[in-house]
């Protein structure tokens, strides 16, 4: 199961962040999750929201230039050792990571970890036979 | 099909007599009227009666926009005020403006070269066009406005700008035939994609883009854009305005209409006239205009002129797409480097394209050249590294074309300015005051 990630490509000018912020919270989206790639010039902001269509639709209207983006969403146990897990098993079967980042449940005592990587249906399917809970949009949008 | 065949199709030593006829007859009157001519030719020991042949017209004296300036703004008329029906203007971005006058002749000359100019795209009495070249004091809108109505089109007069009623227009009317700027038909063609609209579902058959250089790369965009088929047209105000040349369905070269507009190739350091065939700066005399009748007027565009006959039948030489304009071209690091090169590149390069800038600015003692592109759905990616990939891959191509490493950055869409008329092609920050 994938869940949604939205990517919005920002040019890293003073305040740019902020308005994908406002946008966001004029149309009711509650953002769960967000890392912030950047380089000298440029920076893609990565969201993972409760309502993605909503979300994608209202930063398009402010002509911002936005992708979804297929990724995983793994549950770990929040405590030393849980993301290592994840990653040993993945590295077993050679499967390499774009990038990676991680937010910690309110409700469980699991860490949600957020992964891209290139075969994604192969990577589930790797992490369901080692045990590992991987979320749907559905379970997302419960969060 | 012509719109008139004697002429466009005349015999070329027939072309030839009559174009020495004429002048003959215009440098005649022009010493007698004009104390601007008469001075430069007195200058130089030349008398009207030296023209013998096309041949010794090689060492007349040239002009240019300064002396457009210094003649600003009735100076240069040969005729009278009183017989002036219309004036026109460039814009003159850089102290005065060029002013063109009309005599009704001079009008009716115009109608019957862009008549000829739409005729090269098949355009007949049954077409809708929609002119959106500005109106005004500029010449693209009236200009081709005329032309249109002297073959029996139904014109649209919709000037330049409001985007999304041009489209409206396009659908509603069955616009078959679209007169704008190269850069104003892409982006009406964005309108159109916001809009929602299929442009194929659109009645376009052919467009008239002209006043701007643009690459063969930008045609090919515009063509699958808008689904038509772009025709080049040439033409500056103070030769008359569009109507100069005329592209034909061959797209090969601009037909120039030479028994009015007599065209020469010179090399732009010396002045010398150069073989058909050579490239270098395009020269215009005006050989039966009444008003405003410019000799050897220097027009700063480069090109050349095609040596062969054209399929279509029409004997006037054709003149290439203008690549450069002289004073366009941009002194980089000391490298000479023209605009166009970097957008030949970057018209090639599908991540690229089509909204782009070129900035050239100076960091210390170094001057960098910076382009800037859009980046779009189709393209991004929510990994840096696919994106570093792109920018790499123009730098990379630009470095190859023109010697020079480019900073290349990608910026959020709509952040480069969309032209209604001309576009900026390049912002060059060295030239302007420091805030």
């Amino acid at each position: 199961m994938k869940i949604t990630q939205l990517s919005v490509f920002l040019e890293n000018t003073a305040g740019r962040l902020r308005e994908v912020t406002g946008i966001l919270r004029d149309a009711g989206i509650n953002i769960r999750a967000l890392s912030l790639a950047e380089t000298t010039d440029f920076g893609i902001l990565r969201i993972i929201v409760n309502d993605p269509q909503k979300a994608m639709q209202a930063l398009r209207q402010a002509h911002f230039t936005v992708r979804e983006t297929p990724i995983l969403a793994v549950e770990v146990p929040d405590r030393p050792g849980g993301l290592h897990s994840l990653l040993e098993a993945l590295a077993k079967e050679n499967m390499n990571i774009e990038y990676v980042y991680a937010f910690v449940e309110k409700r469980t005592d699991n860490a949600l970890i957020v992964i891209r990587v290139e075969q994604p249906d192969r990577a589930i399917e790797v992490l369901q036979k080692g045990g590992f809970n991987v979320l749907g949009n559905k379970d997302i949008g419960s969060l | 099909m012509y719109w008139n065949e004697k002429e466009e199709c005349v015999p070329i030593e027939q072309m030839r007599r009559r174009q020495l006829k004429n002048l003959q007859k215009t440098v005649a009157r022009l010493y007698k009227r004009v104390p601007f001519y008469r001075r430069r030719m007195d200058e130089k020991g030349i008398k009207p009666a030296d023209i013998r042949t096309l041949d010794d017209f090689r060492t007349f004296p040239f002009t240019d926009k300064d002396d457009m300036r210094e003649g600003y703004p009735f100076g240069l008329f040969a005729t009278p005020l009183e017989e002036v029906v219309r004036i026109h203007s460039s814009s003159g971005t850089t102290g005065k403006p060029v002013v063109a006058g009309y005599t009704k002749a001079d009008i009716a000359l115009w109608a019957e070269t862009i008549a000829r100019t739409l005729r090269c795209g098949d355009v007949t009495a049954r077409d809708i066009v929609q002119v959106a070249y500005g109106y005004g004091l500029f010449t693209g809108g009236l200009g081709l406005h005329y032309g249109a109505e002297l073959i029996g089109t139904t014109v649209v007069p919709m000037s330049g700008g409001n985007n999304k009623r041009q489209i409206m227009i396009m659908q509603d009317f069955g616009t078959t035939v679209l007169c704008c700027t190269p850069s104003y038909a892409l982006a009406l063609a964005e309108t159109a994609v916001e809009m929602g609209v299929d442009t194929r579902a659109l009645r376009l058959r052919v467009g008239f883009f002209g006043a701007e250089p643009w690459p063969e790369e930008m045609r090919a965009a515009i063509e699958q854009r808008l689904n038509l088929k772009a025709i080049d047209i040439y033409g500056l105000t103070e030769v008359i305005g569009p109507g100069v040349a005329s592209e034909c369905l061959e797209q090969y070269g601009m037909h120039i209409f030479e028994d009015h507009f007599y065209p020469e190739i010179v090399n732009p350091d010396t002045g010398e006239v150069l073989p058909d065939g050579e490239r270098g700066e395009l020269v215009f005399t005006c050989l039966t205009k009444e008003a405003f009748p410019l000799l050897r007027y220097r027009t700063r565009d480069i090109t050349r002129l095609i040596p062969g006959a054209c399929p279509c039948g029409r004997t006037f030489r054709r003149m290439e797409k203008v690549s450069d304009r002289t004073d366009d071209m941009l002194i980089i690091r000391g490298t000479n480097v023209f605009p166009s090169q970097i957008e030949t590149v970057l018209f090639g390069i599908e991540e690229a394209e089509p909204h782009f800038q070129i900035i050239v600015k100076r960091e210390g003692p170094l001057d960098e050249l910076e382009v800037l592109f859009e980046v779009d759905e189709a393209h991004f990616s929510d990994e840096v590294k696919v994106l570093q990939a792109i920018e790499h891959k123009v730098a990379r191509e630009i470095e190859s074309a023109i010697g020079l490493r480019a900073a290349v950055r990608l910026v959020e869409p709509k952040t480069i300015e969309r032209s209604m008329g001309k576009r900026k092609r390049v912002t060059d920050l060295r030239k302007e005051p420091k805030p």
